[in-house]
């Protein structure tokens, strides 16, 4: 018996289809898009191409950290730098993003400390920063939550009524190809759409939920879900931090001034496994990640850098070191966090005292102190 | 008789159960071609197809909701929900529909239903990857509720959940995945132990331990030590927190007069509340001291750094202990 719908269509439309948004090609050839007009500065090129050559650089420390038993888990961004940099340097300060837990690049724009983030996967705390202080939230590792938040915070500034001023801000939420099977997700999509909720959502494509491919979540593009539930979707090249820029900048504008959400989705690659303890070697091809090796994000702006005479060797070099500083920095900084002291379980359960906490936290005390006596 | 781990004994289970009865469906995410996060389902889909063997799309709700439909329609789905901290998206549908539909149908629709959960923590993994959430399901009628805790049986419990014709909630502790056992993997469904029958897994005359899935091992250890000192702990491995085996566990309380209740669960309104409210009722005259709960403190699961000091361990149980004589 073999039961046709189990298998998935492969969806309509791969990434050279006529919707993907692309400034500039994979061979570092800048490329003109009639609806996305993007004027750089040469110090604003060499900033991008500095933004992502640091961030792999922290992201791959995070990586041999885990390998050498410093963190107990990454998630790496390898190969969605563009889409993390593009986007996250869209953004302004009244913005105000909700991430999932790969967000790496975005929390770097946002001027998050690596360390804070590797102190999360070291497991010293659930995630160590203000969200207000950086507009960036907490790491949200349940599948598609934050879509509603961010949904719910952007309703909150459009009360504010500061749509199409100048201190307008909009939240943008991200989230991967898995996450919109999620009913929150979905969720999230009607309410932005019925309350015209200034929010981008912003779903990185990287092709994969753990082991299962973009089929096993949809058989449309993902952009064109969008149109379903009443709000522009965009497909980006998630690889072009050019086209990742200038689409996002877009869509947070449209927010801001108070035409509503849109739906981005960043066609990109997760070229790493999920996580430090996933063996993509068992369900996906070498010759996938090889083909997808020829798009990387940040050698096309090197080409691009390189053919326009914007840098010479002298910067790739410093920007290199500077790479390298950042990433021993963090090594041993991320060595030297101490573990928490064992009362900080109960510190910030709740806003104000608590009984049962206080009640706990005493007898806990007591029970360690006991260890202490024995050893006198 | 066979070695097997803890995680690979459940697999065997469910091959043996999908070799059995083809209504038998295993269904999560990444179940299929990845063998599950920790590997439990290996090498089904492979045997049985992508047919059997469901590769879901990421959607908690979804997975056990399209479950229901599957069973009305007379299949025997197996869920696997990926780590505890993700059965909430689909508590909805576990609570609201699964648990309620035989009653609301006078007993007409029977959803032989299992959700498999890994549970607990001690594994290093970060937020919503080591939690406890039997209360809230037991709290729950007309869901069974279970945990393993050794690879003998696992093996026995998920052929048996499976068989149930009613929805099984199947917590594995996830720590132990690894731990080997023999396992007897010859035994015919009608001879295997009943689900809900609660086993006495170490004999002993002075404290009664009352422990289930990842805790039942630390009791031994516990217990392992306390002979050290003179002190004999009687261990009940509870397996079924719903329905509950309260015989095994009275008669056990009222020759030893004294009870340690342990879980990684806070103990706040958790399962140990249920047990020593229970045997208050059945034991008081026979009680030398209090029932002792040692458990989670109540707070959300910690970091990691800080989980041997949220975990129950062999100190805290004996310590427990200690109280009960100190009386
Ligand atoms: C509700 C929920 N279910 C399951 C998981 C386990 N899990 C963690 S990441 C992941 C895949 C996510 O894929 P996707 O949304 O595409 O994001 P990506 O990791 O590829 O960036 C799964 C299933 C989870 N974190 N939350």
């Amino acid at each position: 018996m073999t039961i046709d719908s189990m298998r998935g269509r492969p969806p309509e439309g791969g990434p050279a289809e006529p919707g993907l948004v692309q400034l500039l090609t994979p061979e570092g050839e800048r490329v003109e898009h009639p609806d996305y007009p993007l004027d750089l500065s040469a110090e604003d090129v060499r900033g991008l191409y500095r933004d992502l050559v640091l961030v792999r650089a922290i992201d791959r420390e995070a990586v041999s950290l885990t390998r050498q038993g410093e963190l107990g888990l990454w998630a790496s961004l390898l190969g969605q730098e563009a889409a993390q940099i593009g986007s996250g340097r869209a953004l302004t300060a009244h913005d105000m993003v909700f991430p999932t837990y790969r967000e790496h690049g975005v929390a770097y724009c946002r001027g998050v400390e690596p360390l804070k983030l590797l102190g999360m996967f070291r497991g010293v705390n659930h995630a160590g920063w203000d969200p207000a202080a950086h507009g960036f939230h907490t790491y949200t590792i349940v599948i598609g939550s934050q879509t509603l938040h961010a949904t719910g915070y952007a309703m909150g500034i459009q009360r504010d009524g500061v749509l199409g001023t100048p201190n307008a801000g909009a939240a943008i939420a991200y989230f991967g190809d898995g996450a919109t099977s999620q009913g929150d997700v979905n969720e999230a999509f009607v309410f932005a759409s019925v309350f015209n909720a200034p929010i981008v959502f912003f779903c990185q494509n990287n092709q994969w939920a753990i082991s299962e491919p973009l089929e096993r979540q949809s058989r449309i593009p993902l952009y064109r879900r969008a149109q379903g539930f009443g709000f522009p979707g965009i497909r980006v090249d998630g690889n072009d931090v050019f086209a990742c820029l200038a689409v996002t900048r877009r869509a947070l504008e449209n927010a801001r001034t108070g035409q509503g959400p849109t739906l981005v989705e960043a066609f990109t690659y997760r070229m790493g496994a999920h996580t430090t303890t996933d063996d993509p070697t068992r369900y996906r091809l070498r010759s996938d990640e090889e083909a997808w090796k020829l798009k990387d994000p940040i050698e096309r702006v090197r080409a691009y850098l390189r053919r326009s005479g914007l840098v010479d060797d002298a910067f790739l070099a410093s920007v290199d070191a500077e790479g390298k500083d950042i990433a021993a920095d963090l090594r041993t900084r991320c060595r030297a966090l101490p573990d928490p002291r064992p009362e900080a379980i109960f510190e910030n359960v709740y806003a104000a005292p608590h009984a049962l906490m206080t009640e706990e936290q005493e007898a806990f005390a007591a029970y360690l102190a006991t260890f202490e006596e024995e050893v006198a | 008789m066979t070695t097997l781990t803890l995680g690979r004994a459940l697999n065997e289970g469910m091959r043996r159960a999908m070799e059995d009865d083809p209504k038998v469906l295993v269904m999560g995410e990444d179940v299929g071609r990845l063998g599950g996060v920790f590997r439990v389902t290996d090498g089904l889909q492979k045997d049985f197809g992508e047919e059997r063997v469901i590769d879901t799309p990421l959607a908690e709700s979804g997975i056990v909701g399209t479950a229901i439909g599957l069973a009305l329609r007379g299949y025997r789905p197996v869920c696997e929900i990926q780590f505890d901290g993700f059965v909430f998206p689909a508590a909805d549908q576990i609570i609201t529909q699964l648990a309620k539909m035989h009653l609301r149908s006078l007993g007409a629709v029977k959803l032989p239903v299992v959700v498999r959960i890994p549970c607990g923590g001690g594994i290093g993994a970060v937020e919503h990857h080591s939690e406890s959430p039997e209360a809230y399901f037991a709290h729950t009628a007309g869901l069974r509720v279970v945990a393993c805790s050794n690879a003998a049986d696992a093996y026995t419990m998920i052929r048996r959940a499976i068989a149930s014709p009613d929805p099984v909630i199947f917590f594995e502790p996830k720590r132990r995945y690894w731990d080997k056992a023999d396992v007897s993997t010859e035994v015919a469904l009608s001879d295997l132990p009943d689900l809900h029958a609660a086993q006495v897994v170490q004999p002993g005359d002075d404290v009664t331990v009352l422990a289930y899935g990842p805790s039942v091992k630390t009791c031994l250890e516990a217990a392992a030590a306390a002979a050290t000192e003179g002190r004999s702990l009687e261990v009940i491995d509870l397996r079924s927190l719903n329905p509950l085996d309260m015989d095994t566990v009275e008669a056990s309380v009222a020759r030893t007069g004294r009870c340690v209740v342990v879980h990684e669960a806070p103990v706040f309104a958790g399962f140990g509340a249920e047990l020593a409210a229970r045997i208050t009722e059945r034991c008081f005259y026979r009680l030398e001291a209090p029932v002792l709960r040692v458990g989670g403190f109540s707070t959300p699961y910690p970091p990691s750094r800080l989980e041997d000091h949220y975990l129950p361990d062999l100190d805290r149980v004996l310590d427990a202990v200690d109280r009960t004589f100190a009386w």
